[in-house]
Protein backbone atom coordinates (compact mmCIF):
# COMPACT_ATOMS: atom_id res chain seq x y z
CA UNK A 1 0.00 0.00 0.00
CA UNK A 2 1.44 3.35 -1.01
CA UNK A 3 -1.28 5.28 0.81
CA UNK A 4 -0.90 5.90 4.54
CA UNK A 5 -4.47 5.45 5.72
CA UNK A 6 -5.58 6.92 9.04
CA UNK A 7 -9.23 6.02 8.86
CA UNK A 8 -11.80 4.31 6.65
CA UNK A 9 -15.49 5.11 7.04
CA UNK A 10 -18.42 3.37 5.37
CA UNK A 11 -21.95 4.75 5.32
CA UNK A 12 -25.07 2.93 4.14
CA UNK A 13 -28.38 4.73 3.69
CA UNK A 14 -31.71 3.04 3.13
CA UNK A 15 -34.74 5.19 2.27
CA UNK A 16 -38.06 3.55 3.09
CA UNK A 17 -40.38 6.54 2.70
CA UNK A 18 -40.22 9.73 0.65
CA UNK A 19 -42.87 12.43 0.64
CA UNK A 20 -44.91 10.28 3.01
CA UNK A 21 -45.10 7.34 0.58
CA UNK A 22 -43.51 3.95 0.98
CA UNK A 23 -40.48 3.30 -1.22
CA UNK A 24 -40.70 -0.38 -2.12
CA UNK A 25 -38.14 -1.82 -2.35
CA UNK A 26 -36.24 0.82 -0.37
CA UNK A 27 -33.52 2.70 -2.27
CA UNK A 28 -30.04 2.00 -0.93
CA UNK A 29 -26.68 3.64 -1.38
CA UNK A 30 -23.29 3.34 0.24
CA UNK A 31 -20.12 5.38 0.44
CA UNK A 32 -16.62 4.36 1.49
CA UNK A 33 -14.21 7.11 2.48
CA UNK A 34 -10.48 6.87 3.22
CA UNK A 35 -8.58 9.53 5.13
CA UNK A 36 -4.98 9.43 3.90
CA UNK A 37 -1.78 11.39 4.42
CA UNK A 38 -1.10 13.91 1.64
CA UNK A 39 2.55 13.30 0.73
CA UNK A 40 2.77 16.74 -0.92
CA UNK A 41 1.10 18.87 1.75
CA UNK A 42 2.84 22.18 2.34
CA UNK A 43 5.04 22.16 -0.79
CA UNK A 44 4.76 22.40 -4.54
CA UNK A 45 5.57 19.17 -6.37
CA UNK A 46 5.51 19.01 -10.12
CA UNK A 47 5.28 15.23 -10.49
CA UNK A 48 2.06 13.90 -8.94
CA UNK A 49 2.55 10.28 -10.08
CA UNK A 50 2.60 8.91 -6.49
CA UNK A 51 -0.90 10.32 -5.94
CA UNK A 52 -2.09 8.65 -9.15
CA UNK A 53 -0.80 5.32 -7.83
CA UNK A 54 -2.63 5.94 -4.56
CA UNK A 55 -5.78 6.62 -6.58
CA UNK A 56 -5.42 3.26 -8.28
CA UNK A 57 -5.11 1.45 -4.93
CA UNK A 58 -8.03 3.29 -3.40
CA UNK A 59 -10.21 2.70 -6.48
CA UNK A 60 -10.21 -0.99 -5.70
CA UNK A 61 -10.17 -0.81 -1.89
CA UNK A 62 -12.98 1.73 -1.55
CA UNK A 63 -15.12 0.13 -4.25
CA UNK A 64 -14.85 -3.23 -2.49
CA UNK A 65 -15.70 -1.67 0.87
CA UNK A 66 -18.69 0.24 -0.48
CA UNK A 67 -20.10 -2.75 -2.38
CA UNK A 68 -19.61 -4.98 0.67
CA UNK A 69 -21.41 -2.45 2.86
CA UNK A 70 -24.31 -2.47 0.41
CA UNK A 71 -24.30 -6.26 0.59
CA UNK A 72 -24.80 -6.93 -3.13
CA UNK A 73 -22.73 -8.24 -6.04
CA UNK A 74 -20.66 -5.57 -7.74
CA UNK A 75 -22.50 -6.33 -10.97
CA UNK A 76 -25.78 -5.24 -9.33
CA UNK A 77 -24.57 -1.71 -8.68
CA UNK A 78 -26.64 0.78 -10.67
CA UNK A 79 -24.98 4.17 -10.16
CA UNK A 80 -21.68 5.50 -8.94
CA UNK A 81 -19.64 8.57 -8.13
CA UNK A 82 -16.37 9.72 -6.57
CA UNK A 83 -15.06 12.76 -4.72
CA UNK A 84 -12.13 14.08 -2.71
CA UNK A 85 -11.54 16.80 -0.14
CA UNK A 86 -7.99 18.09 0.27
CA UNK A 87 -6.86 19.48 3.63
CA UNK A 88 -5.80 23.09 3.82
CA UNK A 89 -2.07 22.49 3.14
CA UNK A 90 -2.75 20.70 -0.14
CA UNK A 91 -3.78 21.65 -3.66
CA UNK A 92 -6.94 20.93 -5.56
CA UNK A 93 -4.65 19.32 -8.12
CA UNK A 94 -3.76 16.64 -5.54
CA UNK A 95 -7.41 15.60 -5.49
CA UNK A 96 -7.40 15.57 -9.27
CA UNK A 97 -4.32 13.31 -9.35
CA UNK A 98 -6.03 10.77 -7.11
CA UNK A 99 -9.45 10.85 -8.74
CA UNK A 100 -8.93 11.15 -12.47
CA UNK A 101 -6.01 9.24 -14.00
CA UNK A 102 -6.21 5.77 -12.40
CA UNK A 103 -9.01 5.40 -9.83
CA UNK A 104 -11.72 4.50 -12.33
CA UNK A 105 -10.39 1.26 -13.84
CA UNK A 106 -10.16 -0.77 -10.60
CA UNK A 107 -13.47 0.77 -9.44
CA UNK A 108 -15.17 -0.47 -12.63
CA UNK A 109 -13.51 -3.87 -12.31
CA UNK A 110 -15.19 -4.39 -8.92
CA UNK A 111 -18.51 -3.60 -10.62
CA UNK A 112 -17.65 -5.78 -13.68
CA UNK A 113 -18.83 -2.93 -15.93
CA UNK A 114 -19.16 0.83 -16.01
CA UNK A 115 -19.38 2.34 -19.45
CA UNK A 116 -20.28 5.81 -18.20
CA UNK A 117 -17.98 8.54 -16.96
CA UNK A 118 -17.75 8.41 -13.16
CA UNK A 119 -19.16 11.76 -12.00
CA UNK A 120 -16.91 13.53 -9.53
CA UNK A 121 -16.47 16.55 -7.30
CA UNK A 122 -13.56 17.94 -5.34
CA UNK A 123 -12.81 20.72 -2.91
CA UNK A 124 -10.37 21.95 -0.30
CA UNK A 125 -11.54 22.34 3.26
CA UNK A 126 -11.01 21.85 6.97
CA UNK A 127 -12.18 19.27 9.48
CA UNK A 128 -15.80 18.29 9.03
CA UNK A 129 -15.95 19.46 5.41
CA UNK A 130 -19.07 18.14 3.70
CA UNK A 131 -18.53 16.34 0.40
CA UNK A 132 -21.40 15.96 -2.04
CA UNK A 133 -20.54 12.91 -4.16
CA UNK A 134 -22.38 13.19 -7.48
CA UNK A 135 -24.10 10.01 -8.67
CA UNK A 136 -24.90 8.86 -12.20
CA UNK A 137 -25.90 5.56 -13.80
CA UNK A 138 -22.80 3.43 -14.33
CA UNK A 139 -23.58 2.36 -17.89
CA UNK A 140 -25.55 5.30 -19.32
CA UNK A 141 -24.95 8.81 -18.02
CA UNK A 142 -28.27 10.10 -19.39
CA UNK A 143 -30.50 7.89 -17.22
CA UNK A 144 -32.45 10.64 -15.49
CA UNK A 145 -33.80 8.59 -12.59
CA UNK A 146 -30.24 8.01 -11.37
CA UNK A 147 -28.99 11.63 -11.31
CA UNK A 148 -28.39 12.03 -7.60
CA UNK A 149 -25.84 12.87 -4.94
CA UNK A 150 -24.77 11.56 -1.55
CA UNK A 151 -23.48 13.77 1.21
CA UNK A 152 -20.65 12.48 3.40
CA UNK A 153 -18.80 14.06 6.30
CA UNK A 154 -16.20 13.00 8.86
CA UNK A 155 -15.95 15.32 11.82
CA UNK A 156 -12.17 14.94 12.29
CA UNK A 157 -11.07 15.02 8.64
CA UNK A 158 -9.37 16.20 6.55
CA UNK A 159 -6.58 17.59 8.72
CA UNK A 160 -4.27 20.09 7.01
CA UNK A 161 -1.95 17.35 5.73
CA UNK A 162 -4.62 14.86 4.72
CA UNK A 163 -6.93 14.01 1.84
CA UNK A 164 -10.41 12.46 2.12
CA UNK A 165 -11.12 10.17 -0.84
CA UNK A 166 -14.66 8.85 -1.33
CA UNK A 167 -16.58 6.59 -3.67
CA UNK A 168 -20.32 5.96 -3.64
CA UNK A 169 -22.44 3.18 -5.15
CA UNK A 170 -26.18 2.48 -5.21
CA UNK A 171 -28.57 -0.35 -5.99
CA UNK A 172 -31.20 2.09 -7.27
CA UNK A 173 -32.07 5.56 -8.51
CA UNK A 174 -33.85 8.30 -6.60
CA UNK A 175 -36.81 7.27 -4.44
CA UNK A 176 -40.07 7.86 -6.37
CA UNK A 177 -38.23 9.12 -9.50
CA UNK A 178 -40.82 10.58 -11.90
CA UNK A 179 -39.40 13.31 -14.07
CA UNK A 180 -39.08 11.26 -17.24
CA UNK A 181 -35.99 11.04 -19.44
CA UNK A 182 -34.03 7.94 -20.44
CA UNK A 183 -35.12 4.87 -18.44
CA UNK A 184 -32.91 2.01 -17.24
CA UNK A 185 -34.94 -0.34 -19.46
CA UNK A 186 -33.87 1.68 -22.52
CA UNK A 187 -30.12 1.60 -21.92
CA UNK A 188 -28.01 0.45 -24.85
CA UNK A 189 -24.85 0.63 -22.75
CA UNK A 190 -22.43 1.06 -25.61
CA UNK A 191 -21.21 4.63 -25.47
CA UNK A 192 -21.64 5.26 -21.75
CA UNK A 193 -24.23 7.94 -22.45
CA UNK A 194 -27.48 6.16 -23.45
CA UNK B 1 -49.81 3.47 21.14
CA UNK B 2 -49.05 4.53 17.52
CA UNK B 3 -47.15 2.49 14.94
CA UNK B 4 -43.43 3.03 14.47
CA UNK B 5 -43.09 4.44 10.94
CA UNK B 6 -39.52 4.40 9.59
CA UNK B 7 -38.52 6.77 6.79
CA UNK B 8 -34.82 6.07 6.59
CA UNK B 9 -32.07 3.94 8.08
CA UNK B 10 -28.33 4.53 8.01
CA UNK B 11 -25.37 2.47 9.18
CA UNK B 12 -21.94 4.05 9.64
CA UNK B 13 -18.72 2.18 10.39
CA UNK B 14 -15.36 3.82 11.07
CA UNK B 15 -12.14 1.78 10.91
CA UNK B 16 -9.54 3.82 12.79
CA UNK B 17 -6.01 2.69 11.92
CA UNK B 18 -4.10 5.46 13.70
CA UNK B 19 -4.35 9.06 14.79
CA UNK B 20 -0.81 10.21 14.21
CA UNK B 21 0.83 7.54 16.39
CA UNK B 22 1.78 3.91 15.80
CA UNK B 23 -0.87 2.08 13.74
CA UNK B 24 -2.96 -0.30 15.84
CA UNK B 25 -2.38 -4.03 15.28
CA UNK B 26 -6.14 -4.36 15.01
CA UNK B 27 -7.88 -1.16 13.88
CA UNK B 28 -10.54 0.23 16.22
CA UNK B 29 -14.05 0.01 14.85
CA UNK B 30 -16.72 2.54 15.80
CA UNK B 31 -20.17 2.00 14.40
CA UNK B 32 -23.55 3.68 14.51
CA UNK B 33 -27.00 2.71 13.33
CA UNK B 34 -29.57 5.46 12.84
CA UNK B 35 -33.31 5.30 12.26
CA UNK B 36 -35.48 8.23 11.25
CA UNK B 37 -39.02 7.66 12.50
CA UNK B 38 -42.20 9.69 12.56
CA UNK B 39 -42.80 11.43 15.89
CA UNK B 40 -46.40 10.54 16.72
CA UNK B 41 -46.54 13.32 19.33
CA UNK B 42 -45.20 16.20 17.19
CA UNK B 43 -47.05 19.50 17.11
CA UNK B 44 -49.00 19.20 20.34
CA UNK B 45 -48.61 18.35 24.01
CA UNK B 46 -49.45 14.74 24.79
CA UNK B 47 -49.37 13.79 28.47
CA UNK B 48 -49.26 10.02 28.20
CA UNK B 49 -46.34 9.05 25.97
CA UNK B 50 -44.60 6.30 27.95
CA UNK B 51 -46.37 3.45 26.16
CA UNK B 52 -44.43 4.29 22.98
CA UNK B 53 -41.32 2.81 24.62
CA UNK B 54 -42.81 -0.66 24.19
CA UNK B 55 -43.51 0.07 20.54
CA UNK B 56 -39.86 1.05 20.04
CA UNK B 57 -38.49 -2.17 21.54
CA UNK B 58 -38.59 -4.31 18.35
CA UNK B 59 -36.97 -1.47 16.38
CA UNK B 60 -34.23 -1.20 19.01
CA UNK B 61 -33.47 -4.91 18.78
CA UNK B 62 -33.40 -4.77 14.99
CA UNK B 63 -31.05 -1.78 15.07
CA UNK B 64 -28.72 -3.43 17.62
CA UNK B 65 -28.54 -6.56 15.46
CA UNK B 66 -27.83 -4.51 12.34
CA UNK B 67 -25.06 -2.64 14.11
CA UNK B 68 -23.47 -5.76 15.56
CA UNK B 69 -23.46 -7.34 12.09
CA UNK B 70 -21.82 -4.22 10.63
CA UNK B 71 -19.08 -4.52 13.26
CA UNK B 72 -18.31 -8.15 12.42
CA UNK B 73 -21.11 -10.03 14.17
CA UNK B 74 -19.28 -11.24 17.30
CA UNK B 75 -20.86 -9.84 20.50
CA UNK B 76 -17.69 -10.73 22.44
CA UNK B 77 -15.78 -8.10 20.44
CA UNK B 78 -17.98 -5.18 21.51
CA UNK B 79 -16.37 -3.15 24.31
CA UNK B 80 -18.07 0.24 24.30
CA UNK B 81 -21.56 1.59 23.71
CA UNK B 82 -23.78 4.65 23.72
CA UNK B 83 -27.11 5.94 22.48
CA UNK B 84 -28.77 9.17 21.48
CA UNK B 85 -31.73 10.91 19.86
CA UNK B 86 -32.41 14.08 17.89
CA UNK B 87 -36.01 15.30 18.07
CA UNK B 88 -37.35 17.40 15.17
CA UNK B 89 -38.57 20.96 15.71
CA UNK B 90 -42.20 19.92 16.26
CA UNK B 91 -41.34 17.72 19.22
CA UNK B 92 -40.11 17.88 22.79
CA UNK B 93 -36.85 16.76 24.35
CA UNK B 94 -39.00 14.39 26.40
CA UNK B 95 -39.85 12.50 23.20
CA UNK B 96 -36.13 11.75 22.82
CA UNK B 97 -36.12 10.37 26.34
CA UNK B 98 -38.47 7.61 25.14
CA UNK B 99 -35.37 6.00 23.59
CA UNK B 100 -33.54 5.37 26.89
CA UNK B 101 -35.27 2.15 27.82
CA UNK B 102 -35.73 0.42 24.43
CA UNK B 103 -32.33 1.54 23.09
CA UNK B 104 -30.44 0.43 26.17
CA UNK B 105 -32.40 -2.78 26.54
CA UNK B 106 -31.72 -3.73 22.93
CA UNK B 107 -27.94 -3.46 23.24
CA UNK B 108 -27.83 -5.35 26.54
CA UNK B 109 -30.01 -8.06 25.02
CA UNK B 110 -27.64 -8.45 22.07
CA UNK B 111 -24.42 -8.22 24.08
CA UNK B 112 -25.42 -10.54 26.91
CA UNK B 113 -24.37 -9.45 30.33
CA UNK B 114 -23.32 -5.80 29.85
CA UNK B 115 -23.26 -4.17 33.30
CA UNK B 116 -22.59 -0.46 32.80
CA UNK B 117 -25.21 2.19 32.21
CA UNK B 118 -25.47 3.13 28.52
CA UNK B 119 -24.36 6.77 28.24
CA UNK B 120 -26.63 9.00 26.18
CA UNK B 121 -27.18 12.42 24.65
CA UNK B 122 -30.23 14.04 23.14
CA UNK B 123 -31.28 17.34 21.65
CA UNK B 124 -33.93 19.08 19.56
CA UNK B 125 -32.74 20.17 16.13
CA UNK B 126 -33.43 20.62 12.43
CA UNK B 127 -32.38 18.53 9.41
CA UNK B 128 -28.62 17.94 9.36
CA UNK B 129 -28.19 18.41 13.11
CA UNK B 130 -25.12 16.55 14.35
CA UNK B 131 -25.14 14.66 17.64
CA UNK B 132 -22.08 13.58 19.63
CA UNK B 133 -23.10 10.22 21.03
CA UNK B 134 -21.10 9.48 24.21
CA UNK B 135 -19.43 6.07 24.57
CA UNK B 136 -18.20 4.20 27.66
CA UNK B 137 -17.10 0.65 28.46
CA UNK B 138 -19.98 -1.84 28.49
CA UNK B 139 -19.09 -3.35 31.87
CA UNK B 140 -17.43 -0.56 33.86
CA UNK B 141 -18.21 3.12 33.28
CA UNK B 142 -14.92 4.29 34.79
CA UNK B 143 -12.64 2.60 32.25
CA UNK B 144 -10.77 5.69 31.06
CA UNK B 145 -9.41 4.25 27.81
CA UNK B 146 -12.96 3.69 26.53
CA UNK B 147 -14.37 7.18 27.16
CA UNK B 148 -15.16 8.23 23.61
CA UNK B 149 -17.86 9.70 21.41
CA UNK B 150 -19.04 9.35 17.83
CA UNK B 151 -20.54 12.18 15.83
CA UNK B 152 -23.60 11.19 13.79
CA UNK B 153 -26.20 12.93 11.67
CA UNK B 154 -28.23 12.71 8.48
CA UNK B 155 -28.49 15.63 6.06
CA UNK B 156 -32.28 15.54 5.64
CA UNK B 157 -33.29 14.47 9.13
CA UNK B 158 -34.95 14.98 11.48
CA UNK B 159 -37.77 16.89 9.86
CA UNK B 160 -40.10 18.74 12.25
CA UNK B 161 -42.32 15.70 12.78
CA UNK B 162 -39.53 13.13 13.06
CA UNK B 163 -37.11 11.67 15.60
CA UNK B 164 -33.64 10.39 14.72
CA UNK B 165 -32.68 7.47 16.98
CA UNK B 166 -29.06 6.32 17.33
CA UNK B 167 -27.16 3.37 18.78
CA UNK B 168 -23.36 3.29 18.84
CA UNK B 169 -20.86 0.50 19.60
CA UNK B 170 -17.06 0.23 19.53
CA UNK B 171 -14.62 -2.68 19.51
CA UNK B 172 -12.06 -1.16 21.86
CA UNK B 173 -10.26 1.74 23.47
CA UNK B 174 -9.35 5.05 21.79
CA UNK B 175 -6.71 4.17 19.22
CA UNK B 176 -3.80 5.76 21.15
CA UNK B 177 -5.29 5.67 24.69
CA UNK B 178 -2.56 6.59 27.19
CA UNK B 179 -3.92 8.78 29.98
CA UNK B 180 -4.09 6.16 32.72
CA UNK B 181 -7.10 5.51 34.96
CA UNK B 182 -8.98 2.25 35.39
CA UNK B 183 -7.89 -0.29 32.76
CA UNK B 184 -10.23 -2.72 31.03
CA UNK B 185 -8.03 -5.53 32.42
CA UNK B 186 -8.68 -4.40 36.00
CA UNK B 187 -12.48 -4.37 35.88
CA UNK B 188 -14.21 -6.10 38.79
CA UNK B 189 -17.51 -6.02 36.90
CA UNK B 190 -19.82 -6.07 39.87
CA UNK B 191 -21.44 -2.65 40.02
CA UNK B 192 -21.16 -1.50 36.39
CA UNK B 193 -18.80 1.27 37.48
CA UNK B 194 -15.37 -0.33 38.15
Amino acid sequence: MNATIRKIVTVVEETRQEGGRDVSPPTRRAAAIAVIANPFAGRYEDDLTPLMTIGEELGRLLAERAVAALGIDGAKVESYGKAAAVGEDGELEHAAAILHPKLGAPFRKVLTKGAALIPSSKKRGGLGTVLDIPLGHKDAAFVRSHFDGMEVQINDAPRAGEIMVAVAVTDSGRPLARVGGLKTSEIKGEDGLR
Amino acid sequence: MPDVVIRKRATIVEDILHEGGPPAAVPLKRGAVLSVIRNPFAGRYVEDIAGFMDDLTPLGLDMARTLLAALGGDPARIQGYGKGAIVGAGGELEHGALWHVPGGYAMREILGDAKAIVPSAKKVGGPGTRLDVPITHINASYVRSHFDAMEVGITDAPRADEILLALVMTTGARVHARVGGLKAGDIKGEDGLR
